[in-house]
């Protein structure tokens, strides 16, 4: 089979945010940007399913300017076969990053889509499930294993109560939950293979797909501050605190 | 303007989760309605119908939607939903799973995880884990919502009239099933819904050690919760983790202990009214959020604790 996998060029996850001095967004200047964790144990579950014979082709799929290139590579250097960038400049929302995804899916008809549940930016928890509405694909969100069957596919949940097990037709979608596997790190020959992989560069035109943003940013705050509080020095000071100062026992 | 509010329930008992989003709703404004889709549910919807504000609930009872399942659910409340102004549901994994397919069917962005009305059409959500605040406005005639439960207050379960409307809206689901479930069983109150939350991080170093937080959790009315840290060596099940990935709390008093505070776990309990540190590494960023910190060993401590509570 063949699987589509979508990933995304995000600021690195250990890196810690600051909001711009004019509210109007986070600052990304000179930031460490990565591949989305998510996005990351998508690529290494499709790369598997490769190896265990299951797959046949990994083709992996970005949005946005010329830098997404930097995750496509690191993603074929981690065994995926292809790579498309959509080209666009614009900041897609969820909403048409599912429309151009829908483009790609109608253009290299796999059999699994494979996505991360979420970006550690927008936090949205979205498009995988919007690309499912638009294509008519069943959906298993926040895989934490997927199992392949002929022509179906089950997929275990996390949900908010433990998890759940659902069988889904293919072809069929899947976003990532941490627990899905444990990601490999990308071995410098697989690095320099990588940069003679096929990369393709298309435009949302290409695909009919009309860039927009309903949701408009009016402003981007730094939350309320914690500040630090006491130290205490033992358990019957801790426990006096919380009862009298506190009163939260 | 009318708004259409999901419930989250397990077809015997509405969940916590709606009534703070009903909450939400009222912030906005306007008629609310309340959909139950499920199998055997009408006792819950008479329930929702006595909740404060609610004027109207449509009752989906029907076996195609006994699990919920994002391909039909979604598809009923984007057919519903036409009529609407906004639609609302608790950013619980059931309306994190099919919402944003209710969103692309009616061809509208949705806005993920608000923490406050600002008004019908400006809310705010928090963006990367936690570290900033977006302010953001929906230009979408209809607004698809999900709704951060522990930034609201719930309404009140009783006093309301609402009237109970069944309808026959069978959407069939022939691309996906219900296989099973494993569902963690625990007396203790819901981590989500607790007035108190003592977690356990990889300094528990081990899942036979939770039982000191559990000792502690039986004597306080407590939920026990833990960190990615403690999840990912298998010390307890995933459906305890507090993080951006995981459950997002905010009670009165949370107790963190052998959690060094990572951004991802911190986004997950940092709007708890009084945060608690035990840990034995002074520097753990933990310290910087705490109320109150106690450097020493967990494992001298936690008997201690439970010893004087």
């Amino acid at each position: 089979m063949k699987i589509l996998v979508a990933v995304k060029r995000v600021i690195d996850y250990n890196v810690k945010v600051r909001v711009k001095p004019d509210q109007s967004d986070v600052d990304l200047a000179n930031v460490k940007m990565a591949l989305n964790p998510f996005c990351e144990i998508a690529v290494e579950e499709a790369v598997r399913l490769k190896e265990a014979g299951t797959a046949d082709e990994v083709v992996v799929v970005s949005i946005g300017p010329k830098a997404v290139q930097e995750q496509l590579r690191t993603a074929l250097a981690l065994g995926a076969d292809r790579a498309i960038q959509v080209e666009t400049d614009d900041m897609p929302d969820s909403l048409s990053v599912a429309k151009i995804l829908k483009g790609v899916v109608e253009k290299e008809g796999p059999d699994m889509v494979i996505l991360g549940k979420q970006s550690i930016d927008s936090d949205n928890n979205q498009t995988g499930q919007m690309l499912g509405a638009l294509t008519g694909m069943p959906q298993g969100t926040f895989a934490s294993k997927v199992e392949v069957g002929d022509g179906f596919i089950n997929v275990t949940r996390e949900v908010d109560g433990g998890l759940q097990t659902v069988k889904l037709n293919l072809p069929a979608i899947v976003t990532t939950d941490l627990r899905l596997n444990e990601p490999r790190y990308a071995s410098l020959p697989n690095i320099m293979k990588a940069k003679r992989k096929p990369l393709e560069t298309i435009s949302t035109d290409d695909l009919g797909v009309e860039v927009k943003r309903s949701v408009k940013l009016l402003k981007v705050e730094t939350p309320a501050e914690r500040s630090a509080g006491v130290k205490v020095a033992d358990v019957d000071e801790l426990v006096e605190k919380l009862k009298n100062e506190a009163k939260v026992l | 303007m009318s708004i259409l509010v999901v419930a989250e329930h397990d077809n015997n008992a509405v969940d916590p989760a709606t009534l703070k989003t009903l909450a939400a709703a009222q912030k906005i404004g306007g008629d609310i309605h309340v959909l139950v889709a499920g199998m055997g549910c009408s006792t819950v919807a008479e329930n929702v119908a006595k909740a404060e504000g609610v004027s109207k609930v449509l009752l989906a009872d029907n076996a195609v939607y006994e699990h919920q399942l994002a391909e039909n659910v979604g598809a009923l409340v984007a057919e519903l939903g036409k009529g609407y102004s906004h639609v609302l549901a608790p950013a619980t994994t059931t309306g994190k799973n099919f919402m944003p397919r209710v969103a692309a069917l009616l061809d509208v962005a949705q806005v993920s995880d608000i923490i406050s009305v600002e008004s019908d059409d400006t809310f705010k959500r928090p963006i990367y884990a936690g570290n900033a605040i977006a302010t953001v406005q929906s230009e979408d005639a209809i607004k698809v919502i999900t709704v951060r439960a522990t930034a609201f207050d719930a309404v009140a379960a009783e006093g309301g009239s609402g009237n109970v409307e069944s309808i026959d809206n069978a959407i069939d689901n022939d691309k996906s099933e219900f296989v099973g479930e494993q569902l963690a069983e625990s007396e203790r109150p819901d981590l989500t819904a607790a007035e108190i939350v003592i977690s356990g991080g990889r300094g528990m170093q081990n899942g036979e050690n939770f039982k000191l937080l559990e000792d502690i959790a039986d004597k306080l009315g407590a939920a026990v919760g833990a960190s990615r840290a403690a999840v990912d060596a298998g010390f307890v099940p995933n459906d305890m983790q507090v993080g951006q990935t995981g459950k997002i709390v905010a009670p009165q008093l949370y107790i963190a202990v052998g959690i060094s505070g990572a951004i991802q776990h911190l986004a997950g309990m940092k709007d708890s009214k009084i945060i608690v540190a035990i840990n034995k590494d002074e520097e753990a960023p933990i310290f910087q959020v705490a109320d109150y910190g106690l450097v020493a060993d967990l494992f001298e401590v936690l008997p201690e604790l439970e010893q004087k509570l």
